[in-house]
């Protein structure tokens, strides 16, 4: 599943991103790489971009970005 | 202000060209928001200057930094902040250049200190570990290392500089802490021999693939040694920032509260800067009246006062007002609202094809385009930051409200709309929505056809809420004031001496008095300017006396009222609210009896003021913010085109509907 379908504060891991944009460097320099967990925070209140939280940060990004992000779903899913 | 510029001049001679000794420069470097301008101004106190780096467009904050009390300070530059060597956009690219000896007649840094966050240690590492493969010598600055004490986080500094191979250091640049320990690290980093620079950027590589790998392997690297030195923090509860958002970016509430920092910020520039305005105005002609009795008359006289003077105090007048927006844009810069402002405008500046970090930039153009334009440097994408300057000067900024004020103080004045609001209110309000809507539409234009370029990505930081401190904030208006006061001052005093040329030469040769004042205008070279271009400007409801002012407030906006307060000698008052110039305004007749200026003068008069770009500083600035004369030039002419075009149309359009 890519990163803009997944609920909110449900934690999810990297497990690729898509190599074909430019940007996709931007968004690995900045620790989106395979492995590093993801939290999709909130959604402006457009929609569009996302509040997502990697590793100990906060990023906000387009959801044409977060589909070049692949994620895995953590099992203990849930944090509330 | 005379303790500062004394220790501004002070620190002015190149520590390194005096006495010969040898003096350290040393580069301050890390991620945007990882705590840099914190530690470079506790590093440097007072001892700061702006200045722009050689041949290219960016200032370049350095400050001395007293290393130890037996030799010179080091030289440290601030660098803008970047994320790793692979720069995308023009802040990055010129601290990249610098951090790897690529400037230009700068020379390559001694050492490099890395600001590191510590509450962010793995990307933060990223730019660390990257600077440390160049070969450099590089000590790393551990900040924010009391947010690490409180929170349940452990850092092992001395084991991740072993595992680097770099000193790390923590450090609480607010509370000086951990400032000696850094003085000592860079002193010891001396001490190592350095290489040629190795190349680590992934542009190196032959394809996208390779570039993936390099860089995944470098967090790999981080990752491990942050394991070994770090207890990571626990990222699945939201911590204090996030609980802040919850009600900041709300669905509802965002949008409210932006609304409503936006109506404070207005309010401030709009009202509450109108007192230390005025008081600089009464200051500069009080001046001026005492230049004018103590000196006998003639022309130098006539050069000090309106010219010298009157540009001086045009410039300075402006100052509370840019000082008041850049207290506000420091503040919420520092405490993480901006990008939050920039997160919640995004969708709304895509629909035009823009980028959220255009928000910021267009905001600031309310008060002044000129800081505005200096604010697009953050968009990475050259096309999207062309466009972003493009539509910058339509925002309504403060050098059109006296022409605003002028003209419905003369025709609008007192009018209400059923019963309550004002009609003035009204029209400004209205200005300034056109002005945003005309920019909207030509971002649109602009967009799909001469800067078409596909859509940015928009990946940005939500730097965690912190509390701004004074001092940044002092440090940062300091700073931009005086490149504001250098950029825009040189410019507006130059041009205003000039504009008291036209207005002087050639002389009429009688003694100034308030008659003989008009028929020098008459007949001097801007007067004749002024009949010239009659014919044009006469569908747009304007005669040549406007023509005067037209010509004159291409130098500044605002500089029309003190040219109209000459050409219809009412004296030297450039005072807006000044009841003489709004009673010349109102009695001026033709030659056939009716009235030169209308209500429809007046709003054609405010729509040219609106779109047209009569403002040298900002065409200085697009000169320098784009390295070519090709936009400046495009701009003004587009601008006017645009400005003509609607004032026609509101002159000729009001009249056929029977308005006058």
């Amino acid at each position: 599943m890519t990163l803009d379908m997944v609920p909110k504060n449900v934690m999810a891991r990297v497990t690729s991103v898509a190599a074909t944009d430019a940007h996709s460097l931007r968004l690995m320099e900045m620790g989106v790489v395979p492995g590093a967990p993801v939290r999709v925070v909130k959604a402006a209140p457009l929609g569009d971009p996302i509040h997502v939280c990697v590793r100990d940060y906060h990023l906000a990004l387009r959801r044409a970005e977060a589909k070049s992000i692949t994620v895995t779903l953590h099992d203990s899913s849930d944090p509330d | 202000m005379s303790a500062i510029a004394k220790t501004l001049n002070h620190c002015s001679p190149d520590p390194s060209q005096v006495g010969g000794a040898h003096s350290l420069t040393i580069a301050l470097a890390g991620n945007p928001n990882a705590g840099k301008t914190s530690l470079f101004n506790s590093l440097t106190g007072l001892r700061q200057k702006v200045a722009n780096y050689p041949g290219v467009t960016v200032e370049s904050k350095s400050g001395l930094w007293p290393l130890a009390p037996q030799m010179p300070p080091a030289r440290v530059i601030d660098l803008p902040g970047l994320y790793s060597l692979d720069a995308t956009s023009l802040d990055e690219e010129i601290a990249r250049d610098i951090l790897l000896g690529r400037a230009a007649s700068l020379a390559t840094p001694d050492v490099i200190v890395v600001a590191v966050d510590a509450t962010n240690l793995v990307r933060n590492l990223y730019l660390a570990s990257q600077l440390i493969d160049t070969g450099q010598r590089v000590v790393i600055a551990l900040t924010m290392f009391d947010r690490v004490e409180r929170s349940k986080l452990i850092i092992d500094a001395k084991k991740l500089g072993e595992a680097l191979g770099v000193a790390v250091v923590p450090v609480v640049a607010k509370r000086r802490r951990g400032l000696a320990e850094l003085s000592q690290a860079v002193l010891a980093a001396m001490t190592q021999p350095v290489a040629a620079i190795r190349s680590v950027e992934l542009s190196q590589e032959p394809d996208q693939a390779s570039r993936h790998s390099k860089l995944i392997k470098r967090y790999a690297f981080i990752e491990r040694i942050v394991s070994d030195t770090a207890e990571s923090v626990d990222h699945e509860r939201p911590n204090f920032s996030e609980k802040i958002d919850r009600v900041v970016t709300h669905r509802i509430f965002g949008p409210v509260i932006l609304l409503l920092v936006m109506l404070l910020v207005f309010q401030t520039i709009f009202s509450w800067a109108n007192l230390p305005m005025s008081l600089i105005d009464q200051v500069f002609s009080a001046l001026a009246d005492s230049v004018r009795t103590h000196l006998p008359a003639g022309m130098l006289t006539d050069l000090l006062t309106d010219g010298v003077i009157a540009g001086v105090g045009g410039v300075l007048a402006f100052l509370p007002q840019i000082l008041m927006l850049f207290f506000f844009i420091s503040i919420l810069e520092d405490s993480g609202y901006m990008a939050r402002a920039a997160f919640l405008t995004d969708r709304i500046m895509r629909a035009v094809g823009l980028h959220g970090k255009a928000f910021v930039p267009l905001l600031s153009s309310f008060a002044c385009a000129v800081p505005g334009i200096m604010a697009t440097r953050t968009i990475e994408n050259p096309k999207d930051r062309i466009a972003t300057i493009m539509i910058a000067p339509f925002m309504s900024c403060s050098a059109r409200l006296p022409v605003y004020t002028l003209m419905i103080a003369a025709f609008f004045s007192g009018q209400k709309v059923l019963g309550v609001i004002s009609v003035g209110a009204l029209i400004i309000l209205g200005m300034y929505l056109l002005g945003i809507a005309v920019a909207v539409v030509v971002a649109w234009i602009m967009k799909r056809t001469i800067l078409k370029a596909p859509a940015p990505p928009f990946v940005m930081e939500l730097p965690a809420y912190r509390m701004p401190s004074l001092g940044n904030v002092a440090h940062s208006l300091f700073s931009r004031s005086t490149v504001f006061l250098k950029r825009a001052g040189t410019v507006i005093l130059a041009i205003s001496i000039l504009l008291w040329a036209l207005v002087a030469f050639p002389r009429a040769g009688s003694p100034p008095s308030q008659g003989s004042r008009a028929l020098q205008v008459q007949n001097s070279f801007a007067g004749r300017a002024g009949r010239l271009i009659e014919p044009a400007i006469r569908p747009l409801g304007f005669d040549w006396k406007i023509g005067i002012g037209l010509i004159s407030s291409f130098a500044a906006r605002e500089t029309i009222i003190s040219t109209l307060s000459i050409v219809y000698s009412v004296g030297d008052d450039s005072d807006t609210n000044s009841s003489s110039l709004v009673d010349a305004l109102k009695n001026a007749k033709r030659a056939d009896g009716s009235p030169v200026w209308t209500p429809l003068t007046g709003l054609s008069l405010m729509i040219f003021f609106l779109l047209a770009c009569q403002c040298m500083s900002t065409v200085a600035i697009v000169r320098r913010e784009t390295n070519s004369w090709r936009w400046p030039a495009f701009m003004v002419t587009y601008m006017l085109a645009l400005a003509y075009v609607a004032s026609f149309i509101t002159y000729q359009g009001g009249h056929l509907l029977g308005f006058s």
